[in-house]
C-alpha cells in the first residue's frame, strides 16, 4: 500500500538505545555480559506501586500488582552482584560510560549539561529489581544533518539497561539479571521525520555516530529503536524495541497502515450508524450454549469450572476480521487487550466462525441469546468468570475507542516490523532523584579534553578507509555501517593479512553466514582475530574462513585453532601437497600430452577439490603449471 | 520547603534570594550560551557549590552552573502538592487491634515527586494507603512517638518506647508493632526485652532495608509480617520481624535478645545468633520455630522497668589495644564495662592491671566474644583463667550488644554490685541459651 505521508501528516520521532561496550556496568563492577546455561541464583519478588504526593499511582502498574504478579529473577555470579539484586546501593556512575556519551553529544553538536543528575524512572513490570530505571540527561539540544535536512536531537541520555524477560506464566514473570545495568546511551530526535525511508536514514546516521566512538556493543539486542509515530487524524503511538535497522522503515509503514485502517473502521461504523451508547458494557454468561461443545479450548475451560462469557458488538460484523497490517487483524488487537487486562489465553469472535471446533449451531444459539442482527459481531471468552469478565470489559472499552479512531497506546515491535498492543501509555514519566548516586559535575576541562579526542565524523572516516587500507568505496561503506569497524582496524594493525580480506570477511562473509541462520554475533573479537592470525601465518588458507566461522558460531567456547583441527583445514606441508599434485598429474599424463596447458583447468579442479582450505589456490596453480611445463619439455622416452 | 532549608548556601543562596524565587517555582536560567527552564529543586547533598538543580519538563533533573553573568527569572509559582489521603477503609468486624508506635526510619514514607523528598507516612490512614492489605489483618491504632534515625537513638529513647508500648498494652491491644530504623533496632529490641516483665502480648520491632518510597521496598512485607504476628502469634516476647532471604515470600521473627544486623544493605541482614529464629510468617501463616518460648498471658502481672544506666561501655579488644582506654572509663566514672574479647573470651595480658583496677574500683566487667557465633569459655586457656581470677564475668553465648544493653538495664535497677552481678547472670529474656546448635 502506498501512502501520501505528507497529506496524512506523518510525524516520527526516534529514540535510539545502544548498549555501550564498557569494562563494567553502569552502577557496579560486574561484567556487562549475558550468561548462558543454568542460573546459580533464583529469587522471587513483588513490586508495589508507590504513591505520589497527589495520591496517584500508574493505573496499569496498580493493575499488575492487584493481579498478584510475582517476579522470578535468575542470575549468575559472573554478571550480577548485590547491586543488580537491589540488595546494595548503586556505586558511582561509570565514568567511562559518561565520557562516551559526552563524546556522542559533542559529535551531535549538543550542549552537555553542567551537572549530571541520575533519576529514578518508575517501571514496575519487573524488568528492574528496584522498580525503577536509573537514567540521566547528559546533553540537550543537538542537531544532525541527514541528506540536507536538519534533524534536531532533543536529548542524549545515559541509562541502565533492564533485565531480560525469559518467561511468563499466569501469575509469574521471569527475568534474567545479566542485562540489568549494562550502560545504554539514548539519543532522541525531534518529531520531524516525515517518511518511513527517512526514519531508516536517520536511524542509520545516528548509528554511524554511535559506532564511530568505537565503544558500542554489537549483535542482536544491543541496539533498540523506539518510534513515536503520529498521524494528523490518528494518535501518538509509541512502538518499543525495533531491533534491526531494516525494520525501522517497515515499522513506520505498517503503523501508518494500521492507523489508516482503524480510521476506515471508524468511518464504516459511522456509516452503519453505530453510537457509543449502543455498545454493550457488561458481558453475558452464555455457558449453556456450549454445554456439549466439541471445541477443545472451551470444553477444557468448562471442565475446570470456567464459564463462557460473551459480549455483543453492535454493528461490528466483518470488522474484526479486517486486516490492519500484515497478520494483524482488528480481532488481534482485541485479543491482545483481553490478554493484558484479563490474563486470558485469547478470545473467539464471530468473524472467524465457524471454526476451532465451534459449530454453526452454537453460533446461532449464541447470536439468538444475545439478540443479534446479522450486522452484529460477538466476542466470547472461556475462562474463569473473573478473568473472562475483565477481558471482555477491556474489549468493550476498546470497541468504544474504535468509534473515535486510534487510541493512544504503547506497542511492542515484532521482528517482522508490525507491532502488538503492549500497555496503555504511561502518564507523565514519574521521576524522582536517585539520591544514592552523587551528581557528576561536567567541567569545561573535561569537555575540552573530549573535544580534542573526538572520533572522525563518518564522511572523513569513509575517505580514510579508502586511502589507508586501499578498500573500495562500497566495501568501506559496508564496513562503516557494520559493527566491526573497530575490530577491523585492530586486526589489520596486529596481523599481516590483506585489509580487503579482513573487510570482506567482517561484512559480506558474516552477513551471508547470518542469513544462513548462524549466530555469528556470538563469535568473540579475540576468536575473529585468531582466525586471521592463522591465515596470516599460513596455518590455514583464506578459503577456509567461512567454514571456520560457521563452526565457531556453533562452538563459541572453542578456539579458531580447534576449528581448523576439527574441520581438517590445516595447511598441507609442501611435500604432501606436491604428492597430491603429482598423483593427479600421473593420472592425467595422456590429457596433458594431448592438450598441454589446456589440461590445467581440469587438473586444478581435481586437486582443489581434495585440498580446499588446506592449500591456497595460488600455490596449487603454480605447482600444476610447473609440472605441465616439465612434462611438455621432457622428450618422449619412447 | 523554604530556600533556607533547601541546602543552597553562600553565593547560590544569595543569587536565588535576589531573584526572588522559591523551591518549586518554575524558573528560567540564562547563561551566556544557553538557557534552561524548569522547576527549582532543593540542592543534593553531594551537588557542586556552583550549580542549582532544576527539573525539566521531561521530569529529568539537571544541575545548571550559576555565575555572576547568570540571569534567573521566575516564570510562575509552583503548585503546592496537596495530598488527598484515600478514605480510611472500614474496620472489619472481628479483627484484633494492633498498636503501631512509630519511632522513625523509612519503613513508612511517601515520596514527593515534585522535589524528590521522602516524607514520613505514619498516621493510620497513611499506613493503610501505603499498605492497603493491612486493613484485612487488623485494626491499626497508629501513633508517632518520634521520627529519628536509629543511629540517634539513646537509652532515653528506649525508655520512652517502653513506656509508650506499656501504655498500649494496658489498653488491651493484641500486640504492638514498632517501626524502627534498622541500624540499632537490635539494641532497642534487647532493651525492651529486659524492660518488660511478664509481657502478655507480642511486641515486634520492624524495619526496612529498602525505603518504602521504592516499589521494591521490603517495608510492606515486613510490616504485614509484623502485624500478622503481633495480632495472632502465640508468643509474648519482644522480637524483630525482617526478611528471611532476598525473596519477598518469607518473614522471620527473631528473638529480641538474640538478633543482630549482619549485613550493611541486604534485606536478609538480620540473623538470629546462637539460637534458631522464634517464628516464621509465610503465606499469611505464623509458624513457631522454637518450643520453649513465653506464651501470651493475662495482663494482670505485667510490669515495666524502663530505667537504663548509660555509664556502661562496650569495648572491642584488638591487638595492640592500649590499656589506658580501660583506665579512661574508670576515671570517667563508668559503672560497667562489657569486653568484646577474642575467641573464647580473651584480652591481652597487658590489659590485666587495668582490668584489675577497674574491678577494684567497683565496675562490673563482663566478657563476650567478638566471634559473634559461639560461647565464651574462660576455663580453657591461662588468659581466661587469669581474667576469671581478676573478677571478669563470663557471659556465655550472649551477644556483645545484648550484654551491653543488659548491663545498662541491670545498673538502671540496682547499684549494689552483688545484686547487679546476680541479675546480669540471671536468664531473663532468653539472652542465655544452654545449648548451642550447629548452624544451618
Amino acid at each position: 500500500m502506498k501512502f501520501d505521508y505528507k497529506k496524512l501528516g506523518l510525524k516520527v520521532g526516534l529514540e535510539v538505545h545502544q548498549q555501550l561496550d564498557t569494562r563494567h556496568k553502569l552502577f557496579c563492577a560486574c561484567k556487562p555480559e549475558l550468561f548462558r546455561g543454568e542460573p546459580e541464583i533464583r529469587f522471587v519478588r513483588r513490586l508495589r506501586p508507590t504513591q505520589s504526593e497527589l495520591g496517584q499511582v500508574d493505573e496499569a502498574a496498580l493493575f499488575e500488582f492487584r493481579k498478584g504478579l510475582t517476579i522470578l529473577y535468575e542470575a549468575d555470579r559472573d554478571t550480577s552482584c548485590l547491586v543488580e539484586m537491589d540488595e546494595e546501593p548503586p556505586h558511582e556512575l561509570n565514568r567511562e560510560a559518561v565520557e562516551t556519551s559526552l563524546t556522542v553529544a559533542l559529535m551531535l553538536d549538543a550542549k552537555p549539561v553542567d551537572e549530571i543528575h541520575v533519576m529514578r524512572k518508575i517501571v514496575i513490570d519487573g524488568s528492574n529489581t528496584t522498580g525503577f530505571q536509573r537514567t540521566c540527561v547528559v546533553a540537550l539540544g543537538g542537531e544532525l544533518e541527514v541528506e540536507g535536512k536538519k534533524i534536531p536531537i532533543q536529548h542524549i541520555g545515559l541509562e541502565e539497561d533492564a533485565a531480560r524477560k525469559t518467561g511468563q506464566r499466569a501469575n509469574q514473570v521471569t527475568y534474567r539479571l545479566d542485562r540489568l545495568g549494562i550502560p545504554l546511551i539514548e539519543v532522541t530526535t525531534g518529531p520531524v521525520i516525515s517518511s518511513p525511508e527517512e526514519a531508516r536514514k536517520v536511524a542509520l546516521a545516528i548509528g554511524r555516530i554511535l559506532r564511530a566512538t568505537g565503544k558500542v556493543k554489537r549483535g542482536i539486542g544491543t541496539v533498540r529503536q523506539d518510534l513515536n509515530i503520529s498521524l494528523a487524524r490518528g494518535a501518538l503511538i509509541e512502538i518499543k524495541g525495533v531491533q534491526e535497522l531494516e525494520t525501522v522503515e517497515k515499522a513506520v509503514e505498517y503503523e501508518v497502515q494500521r492507523q489508516v485502517n482503524l480510521l476506515k473502521i471508524r468511518e464504516e461504523l459511522e456509516r452503519r450508524g453505530v453510537r457509543e451508547e449502543d455498545l454493550a458494557i457488561e458481558p453475558v454468561d452464555v455457558t449453556e450454549v456450549f454445554e456439549n461443545t466439541k471445541c477443545k479450548v472451551i470444553s477444557k475451560a468448562l471442565s475446570r469450572g470456567g464459564k463462557v462469557l460473551a459480549l455483543k458488538l453492535k454493528g461490528f460484523n466483518g470488522l474484526l476480521g479486517r486486516e490492519l497490517a500484515p497478520n494483524l487483524r482488528f480481532g488481534t488487537e482485541l485479543a491482545d487487550i483481553a490478554r493484558f487486562w484479563g490474563g486470558v489465553g485469547g478470545i473467539f469472535h464471530t468473524d472467524e466462525m465457524p471454526g476451532y471446533g465451534v459449530t454453526e449451531a452454537e453460533i446461532d444459539g449464541l447470536r439468538s441469546k444475545l439478540d443479534c442482527t446479522p450486522e452484529d459481531a460477538v466476542v466470547f471468552v472461556a475462562d474463569s468468570r473473573e478473568k473472562a469478565e475483565e477481558a471482555l470489559k477491556a474489549v468493550a472499552a476498546r470497541a468504544r475507542e474504535a468509534l473515535k479512531g486510534v487510541p493512544e497506546e504503547t506497542r511492542v515491535a515484532t521482528p517482522e516490523g508490525t507491532s502488538r498492543y503492549m500497555r496503555p501509555r504511561p502518564g507523565a514519566a514519574r521521576m524522582y532523584p536517585e539520591t544514592d548516586v552523587p551528581p557528576i559535575r561536567v567541567t569545561e576541562d573535561l569537555i575540552e579534553r573530549l573535544r580534542k579526542a573526538l572520533p572522525e565524523k563518518p564522511e572523513a572516516l569513509l575517505q580514510r578507509l579508502m586511502a589507508e587500507y586501499g578498500l573500495n568505496q562500497k566495501l568501506s561503506r559496508q564496513l562503516m555501517d557494520s559493527e566491526y569497524l573497530d575490530l577491523f582496524e585492530r586486526i589489520v594493525k596486529e596481523v599481516k593479512v590483506s585489509p580487503t580480506l579482513v573487510a570482506v570477511t567482517l561484512t559480506e562473509t558474516l552477513r551471508s553466514l547470518k542469513r544462513d541462520g548462524l549466530d555469528v554475533a556470538s563469535i568473540r573479537d579475540d576468536k575473529l582475530t585468531e582466525v586471521f592470525k592463522l591465515v596470516g601465518s599460513g596455518v590455514t588458507a583464506k578459503e577456509s574462513i567461512p567454514e571456520i566461522l560457521a563452526w565457531l558460531s556453533k562452538n563459541p567456547d572453542k578456539s579458531a585453532l580447534d576449528a581448523v583441527k576439527a574441520l581438517n583445514l590445516e595447511r598441507l606441508p609442501e611435500e604432501e601437497l606436491r604428492r597430491i599434485v603429482d598423483e593427479a598429474i600421473e593420472d592425467s599424463l595422456q590429457l596433458i600430452k594431448e592438450r598441454g596447458l589446456g589440461a590445467f583447468g581440469p587438473l586444478m579442479g581435481r586437486v582443489m577439490s581434495k585440498v580446499r582450505g588446506r592449500a591456497d589456490a595460488k600455490t596449487v596453480s603454480a605447482m600444476i603449471k610447473e609440472r605441465i611445463h616439465e612434462i611438455q619439455s621432457k622428450p618422449d622416452p619412447r | 520547603m523554604s530556600l533556607e532549608k533547601s541546602g543552597y548556601r553562600g553565593f547560590l543562596l544569595t543569587v536565588l534570594n535576589e531573584a526572588g524565587v522559591d523551591i518549586g517555582d518554575v524558573i528560567r536560567v540564562e547563561n551566556p550560551n544557553y538557557t534552561y527552564e524548569g522547576t527549582l529543586i532543593p540542592r543534593s547533598e553531594f551537588g557542586s557549590e556552583d550549580c542549582i538543580v532544576i527539573k525539566l519538563r521531561s521530569g529529568y533533573n539537571i544541575g545548571v552552573k550559576v555565575t555572576r553573568q547568570t540571569k534567573i527569572t521566575k516564570l510562575r509559582s509552583g503548585e503546592k502538592p496537596a495530598f488527598i489521603p484515600p478514605p480510611q477503609p472500614e474496620a472489619k468486624p472481628g479483627l484484633r487491634r494492633v498498636a503501631v508506635i512509630s519511632t522513625g526510619g523509612t519503613i513508612a514514607s511517601r515520596v514527593d515527586y515534585r522535589t524528590g523528598g521522602v516524607r514520613p507516612a505514619l498516621s493510620a490512614s497513611d499506613l493503610y494507603s501505603v499498605v492497603p492489605e493491612l486493613s484485612d489483618l487488623a485494626v491499626i491504632e497508629a501513633d508517632i512517638l518520634f521520627s529519628i534515625l536509629s543511629e540517634n537513638m539513646t537509652p532515653q529513647h528506649w525508655k520512652k518506647i517502653a513506656v509508650a508500648t506499656a501504655k498500649k498494652i494496658e489498653e488491651g491491644v493484641a500486640g504492638v508493632v514498632i517501626p524502627h530504623g534498622t541500624d540499632t533496632m537490635a539494641y532497642t529490641a534487647a532493651a525492651l526485652s529486659f524492660a518488660f516483665k511478664n509481657l502478655p502480648v507480642p511486641v515486634i520491632l520492624v524495619g526496612s532495608q529498602r525505603s518504602s518510597d521504592r516499589p521494591s521496598s521490603d517495608a510492606a512485607t515486613n510490616l504485614l509480617g509484623a502485624v500478622k504476628a503481633a495480632a495472632y502469634a502465640p508468643f509474648a516476647e519482644v522480637a524483630v520481624a525482617m526478611h528471611e532471604s532476598t525473596s519477598d515470600d518469607s518473614i522471620l521473627i527473631h528473638r529480641g535478645t538474640k538478633v543482630r544486623k549482619c549485613h550493611t544493605s541486604a534485606r536478609y541482614a538480620f540473623k538470629s545468633i546462637n539460637s534458631p529464629p522464634l517464628a516464621r510468617v509465610k503465606n499469611g501463616k505464623v509458624t513457631m520455630l522454637i518450643e520453649d518460648y513465653r506464651r501470651r498471658s493475662p495482663r494482670e502481672s505485667f510490669e515495666v522497668y524502663p530505667e537504663f544506666e548509660d555509664r556502661v561501655a562496650l569495648l572491642k579488644f584488638y591487638p595492640g589495644l592500649n590499656p589506658e582506654v580501660i583506665d579512661f572509663y574508670v576515671d570517667k566514672g563508668y559503672l560497667g564495662l562489657i569486653l568484646e574479647g577474642t575467641g573464647l573470651g580473651h584480652v591481652s595480658a597487658r590489659c590485666f592491671p587495668s582490668v584489675k583496677r577497674a574491678i577494684e574500683s567497683g565496675l562490673i566487667v563482663a566478657m563476650t566474644s567478638q566471634c559473634i557465633w559461639g560461647r565464651v569459655n574462660m576455663n580453657v586457656y591461662d588468659t581466661g583463667r587469669d581474667l576469671l581470677r581478676l573478677g571478669v564475668i563470663p557471659l556465655e553465648d550472649m551477644l556483645p550488644e545484648t550484654a551491653l544493653v543488659k548491663l545498662m538495664w541491670v545498673l538502671g535497677q540496682t547499684r549494689d554490685p552483688k545484686e547487679a552481678k546476680q541479675l546480669l547472670l540471671q536468664n531473663m529474656a532468653y539472652e542465655f541459651s544452654d545449648r548451642t546448635l550447629m548452624e544451618d
